[in-house]
């Protein structure tokens, strides 16, 4: 069964139609990329799915069940994770206890008055940070730590209920270039083995490009490319509104380091 | 009911709408700008009073002209919007950047401050004013005999309105009012003088508290509780209408008026009630007031406030902890019976003060009125025993976290619907609500006076045992709620705190943890109340004035948000020094104002907050 369908969600504020019957659909293990200009409805789009938005209209189907105008904490339970814009941790904390605050909500004991929150599922959360390679850092505070790090304990937060979905908003905003590409190739390498589904916003050309899938293209609310990156490259209305000559060529680029890379 | 009794009704209550809105637009204006809830503007307001019934009969001496009248109102308001100056170069402009609660508790400080100073300069004694010349008649309305001043004032309001819409719409200053109350950052980043910006929007504040101070006293005479009678209301006007919102304002004074005035009608005795359970329905529908915007800082990463790193008791601190507690329990062999029953108030306040912080530091709630769940378990405690049921102590000492325990669970459900400033507005408005509920209620709670005869039972009559029986619930509970920080519950509650966004997308459910958080929080300070109720023997409104609850602010403050030992330090500290300087000096609160100003201002840590980090400055010095 298809893991996510969207069907036709449609968001207004105002006058504005930030999204406007926005349709598609994800597989397991798949990486789609949803791309387009500021403004575009990208983050609306994703919030629908997220359940930080309700819809006006439309359907979200995961696995079938339509989950539209739940909120977030449902969404979560339902198998949904994700990681945000500004990276959302909780900074009082140090790294090995915001992965645990995830495993205390997963096994339903948010709230137990009588244990140690600081002593519950630390090994487990251990071996979570030790896949996104944070293992080392587990005893500092989050907010001594560098940004890209903090990317990385969100991504391990997120992936502490074992989703089968994994939404991130413009994963790789605000880091390094060389964070940038580390963090994509461990979130694929994760989507891979784990087969989970990563529905992700990007403006980061090189990471859409040698990453998804899949990329759909956004434009004032409406979808008007979808497909492979090969034939989202070609398309001359994706090309004329968004990419630009420079950034299908940035574009090309992206896609032959990683077959290299791959083949090597 | 008859069409004249309606007709004079509605215009009395416009009356009193229109001068809620001269209050009011000060208020909401200066929030907008400065993000600040200014709770001096009730002082502001009482200033203007009084200096219009010292200006306006001098004036009057000359010629009783309406012109000379007015002059004088005038002169009144603009010297209020000079103290205004005077408060946000000395004051305000130190404390924008520091959290919520101490700007709050620092304008408190003003309050208090300006609260001694008018008894000292005028007495305790009401000031009536001289009427208007001109408008001294009474106008024939339906038959009904109506005053012309009145009548005036509902010509204030409109008239104002219009005169803040031209300036904010035809005037730079007013302009750049309305960019900073959207986006203060952004103001600040196109290189507008903000010092200038501020001082002007303290200035426009203070003279419209002024002016409706002045505007007051043909209706009311100058008087030292003003202040905070008028405080409240213009609260609940402004965050109805939308913080910042200075036609929001507006239509809740409309409201507010009207409701009022036919609320006193129907239930005379609760009107008050009445305009809060509004403000709590407004918020719930809509959290930001009828046309206020959320704040647009909102959602970004910073530290938050109040516990940060949770420590765990090394061998050290058990044992100074223990050391303390053997202290206390030594008192009653030791002291004389003073002793004791100031040792009994410092176990009892620590309670209190130490479940406060279990919201405010832990759960990043701000409340500000952690009296009423104090006072509500005071009064359960003394009416079970005094009342027809003539309980025993036994049972009213567990009736009074009960009794607590639900009035913070019925309050608790609205106001963890909001947060921020808007959360601790309605944690006000309750305390208000209850407070005016127990000194309305005479039949029952004796009104003012209160309710005496609230003893312990016979075997825990002798101070030093009831001082044991005090040791015996408040300590264990005290550890109990300590314990609950380190819980998966408490960790969860500073997740929340921390980002809101990431608690909601590991599936917690925020309002009910916070609920949960503000039932425990409310039991805890209702057992401190009901074992306070029977120290004192007896039970009054004090106890859930919003003078204790900024009591309890204090002692959390003065010990340290950060910590979660600070309070019990705190409140030990403030209750020493309340109970050695307060028989010294008329000026107590004069004093108390200083001290909570001086706090926020150079010693925001607490005392154990700085403690520790004076141990952790050793500790990385120490190293090589």
């Amino acid at each position: 069964m298809t893991l996510l369908e969207v069907k036709g969600i449609t968001k207004r504020f105002g006058g504005v139609l930030a999204a406007d019957s926005v349709t598609f659909s994800l597989e397991s293990g798949e990486m789609l990329a949803i791309i387009g200009p500021n403004g575009a409805g990208k983050s609306t789009t994703f919030n629908m799915v997220g359940g930080q938005l309700r819809p006006d209209s439309g359907q979200v189907l995961l696995g079938g069940e339509d989950i539209a105008g739940e909120p977030p904490r449902v969404i979560w339970r339902k198998g949904v994770g994700r990681t945000f814009q500004i990276a959302q941790t909780f900074m009082s904390m140090n790294v090995v206890e915001n992965v645990q605050m995830a495993l205390i909500s997963l096994r339903g004991q948010t709230r137990s008055l009588f244990s140690r929150a600081s002593a519950l599922h630390r090994d487990e959360a251990l071996a979570l940070l030790d896949s996104v390679g944070m293992a080392d850092l587990a005893g500092r505070p989050v907010s001594e730590l560098a940004y890209g790090d903090v990317k990385r304990v969100e991504l391990a937060i997120a992936l502490a209920s074992k989703p089968r979905l994994l939404l991130m908003d413009e994963p790789t905003a605000g880091m390094a270039p060389k964070e940038r590409a580390a963090l994509m190739q461990l979130t694929a390498d994760v989507a891979r083995r784990e087969q989970i589904g990563v529905l992700f916003t990007e403006h980061d050309m090189d990471a859409v490009f040698a990453h998804a899938n899949r990329i759909l293209v956004l434009v004032r609310g409406r979808i008007i490319a979808a497909g492979t990156p090969e034939a989202v490259r070609a398309n001359p209305d994706v090309k004329r509104v968004y990419l630009g000559e420079s950034g299908v060529k940035a574009a090309l680029a992206a896609r032959r380091q990683k077959h290299e890379a791959g083949l090597a | 009911m008859d069409l004249a009794l309606l007709a004079t009704q509605a215009l009395s209550g416009l009356a009193s709408a229109s001068s809620l809105f001269v209050i009011a637009s000060g208020l909401t204006i200066v929030f907008g700008v400065t993000r600040i809830v200014n709770f001096a503007h009730g002082s502001f307001y009482m200033l203007g009073a009084y200096l219009a019934v010292t200006i306006v009969p001098w004036l009057l001496e000359f010629e009783r002209s309406p012109l000379l009248f007015f002059a004088g109102v005038l002169a009144s308001a603009l010297a209020v919007g000079l103290f205004g100056v005077v408060m946000e170069v000395l004051l305000l402009r130190r404390i924008y950047r520091v959290p919520e609660l101490f700007q709050l508790l620092a304008t408190f400080g003003v309050v208090l401050i300006v609260q001694d100073a008018v008894l000292h300069l005028w007495g305790p004694v009401d000031i009536p004013g001289p009427r208007a010349p001109g408008l001294r008649h009474a106008v024939e309305i339906f038959g009904q005999r109506f005053p012309a001043y009145e009548l005036f004032l509902i010509a204030v309001g409109p008239c104002l309105l219009g005169l803040l819409w031209l300036l904010m719409h035809r005037t730079r200053f007013g302009i750049l009012i309305r960019a900073a109350t959207q986006d203060r950052e952004m103001v600040g980043a196109l290189g507008v003088n903000q010092a200038m910006l501020f001082t002007g929007t303290l200035f426009l504040g203070a003279f419209l508290a002024g002016l409706g101070g002045a505007l007051q006293i043909p209706r009311l005479p100058a008087n030292s509780h003003m202040d905070l009678t008028i405080i409240s209301e213009a609260f609940v006007v402004t965050v109805i209408g939308g913080m910042g919102s200075v036609p929001g304002a507006f239509i809740a004074a409309v409201i507010i008026g009207l409701l009022q005035a036919f609320g006193i009608l129907i239930f005379p005795k609760i009107t008050l009630v009445l305009v809060f359970l509004l403000m709590a329905v407004v918020l719930v529908v809509k959290p930001w007031g009828l046309l206020g915007r959320p704040d647009p800082a909102a959602g970004r990463a910073v530290l938050p406030e109040g516990i940060i790193d949770l420590k765990r008791f090394g061998r050290r601190e058990i044992l100074v902890s223990a050391g303390f507690v053997l202290a206390l329990l030594a008192v009653p062999v030791l002291g004389d019976s003073y002793k004791i029953k100031v040792g009994i108030e410092i176990l009892v306040l620590a309670l209190a003060a130490f479940s406060l912080n279990f919201l405010i530091g832990n759960g990043g709630l701000v409340s500000f009125g952690h009296a009423a769940y104090f006072g509500i378990g005071a009064y359960a405690a003394g009416l079970l025993v005094t009342g027809p049921l003539k309980l025993p102590m036994e049972a009213a000492l567990v009736a009074a976290p009960v009794a607590a325990g639900l009035a913070a669970a019925l309050f608790g459900y609205f106001i963890v619907r909001l947060s921020g400033i808007y959360l601790a507005m309605l944690t006000l408005a309750f305390a208000q609500i209850t407070y005016a509920i127990f000194f309305q209620w005479v039949e029952v709670t004796g009104g003012d006076n209160g309710i005496v005869g609230v003893w312990p039972s016979r075997w825990a009559g002798a101070r030093e045992v009831y001082f044991y029986v005090v040791a015996a619930l408040a300590i264990p509970a005290i550890l109990l709620l300590r314990h609950i920080y380190y819980a998966p519950f408490g960790a969860i509650l500073r997740a929340a705190r921390d980002s809101a966004n990431r608690a909601d997308a590991i599936g917690i459910d925020i309002r009910r943890h916070r609920w949960l958080a503000f039932i425990i929080a409310g039991a805890a300070a209702g057992l401190a109340g009901g074992l306070y109720a029977f120290s004192k023997g007896s039970i009054d409104p004090t106890m859930i004035s919003i003078a204790m609850s900024v009591d309890f602010l204090v002692m959390v403050l003065l010990g340290g948000i950060q910590t979660v030992t600070g309070p019990l330090v705190g409140a030990a500290a403030f209750h020493s020094v309340k109970d050695f300087f307060m028989p010294l000096t008329d000026f107590w609160r004069f004093f108390l104002g200083l001290t909570i100003i001086g706090m926020v201002l150079v010693f925001p840590r607490g005392i154990v907050g700085t403690l520790e980090a004076w141990r952790s400055r050793r500790r990385t010095e120490g190293r090589p």
